[in-house]
């Protein structure tokens, strides 16, 4: 098996920071999808039926394996698009710390109540 | 000395998984942030970059098995439905916590929040420890990336920490219990 190549602090380079912009854009999306999908689950009994993916576990099961496979199949397509080129990152972290921020503020019971 | 195997499996996952993941993300912050701002004189080798990768991926494993484990092994004993004719409710957690105004918010605030917020933490973490493994000593040179790659490890330290915390707490009031009896140890009365 071929060892990874790591590259000495002589040799660095600075890489372009689209493949880590979409981790991050990705990351963040992935989490307020989640978010969400909880809330539009907690407020609607058909989407909370929709979303029991495996009975013993509720609806819990189908909004984070649907959120992960948002992160996922973004994250790849991101990656496919920003992977050689570098990106306006400023407003990309803005938007993942909101992003971020948001989720844990809707996954939080008393604001989820305020809808 | 016994435990029961739902106990069993609540400690797993909650000491086992969770609270090394906790202490492993103390860690994780400082190395991260000393490995990509240290200044030229004093640049990390490839062997602490490739320690730090290990580690990172260790992180990432132990977040998505916490989870997984909380999800689909722990949660569904929590959670299970009351069979009609029940009179004791110490085999239902959730229902043991419902069934009173001094309990029932460690249900509606604590689970509701610790069941969905604990996902952000193998999210962050699995984020963090790409971009770590892409980029290396190369974010130094990435101010933004950087400061985010920090955040996100921040963000998965704090969502655990409340998974963790609320976790112990419930754990505390209504025990997963019930399932084989798993004897630790034989004693004797004296």
């Amino acid at each position: 098996m071929k060892r990874p190549q790591y590259l000495s602090a002589t040799e660095v380079v600075t890489r372009t920071n689209g493949s880590g912009a979409a981790a991050i854009l990705s990351a963040a999306i992935g989490s307020f999808a989640l978010a969400i999908l909880a809330l539009v689950g907690d407020k609607s009994a058909a989407v909370k039926s929709s979303l029991i993916f495996y009975k013993p576990t509720g609806p819990l099961s189908g909004v984070t394996t649907t959120a992960i496979l948002i992160w996922l199949v973004l994250w790849v397509v991101l990656e496919m698009r920003w992977s050689k080129r570098s990106v306006a990152l400023g407003p990309i972290s803005i938007a993942s710390f909101v992003l971020l921020g948001l989720s844990f503020l809707l996954t939080f019971p008393p604001i989820v109540d305020i809808f | 000395m016994e435990i029961t195997a739902r106990s069993f499996w609540t400690l797993i996952h909650g000491v086992g998984f969770g609270a090394v993941y906790l202490l492993a993300c103390s860690g994780a912050l400082v190395e991260l942030y000393r490995f990509t701002t240290s200044p030229a004189p004093s640049e990390p080798s490839a062997g602490t970059q490739r320690f730090l990768t290990v580690y990172l991926i260790a992180m990432v494993v132990l977040a998505w098995v916490a989870v997984l484990t909380g999800a689909y092994i722990i949660y569904p004993w929590y959670r299970a439905p009351l069979p009609p004719g029940t009179t004791s409710l110490g085999m239902f957690p959730q229902r043991l916590l419902m069934s009173s105004p001094k309990t029932i918010g460690w249900h509606s605030f604590g689970m509701e929040w610790k069941e969905h917020v604990a996902w952000f933490a193998p999210i962050s973490i699995t984020m963090v420890a790409f971009v770590f493994m892409r980029y290396g000593h190369d974010l130094k040179h990435h101010r933004r990336l950087r400061a985010a790659v920090l955040s996100f490890a921040v963000a998965s330290f704090v969502a655990a920490g409340i998974a963790g915390f609320l976790g112990a707490l419930i754990n505390k009031y209504a025990p997963v219990q019930g399932g084989q009896t798993i004897q630790l140890r034989a004693e004797e009365l004296k």
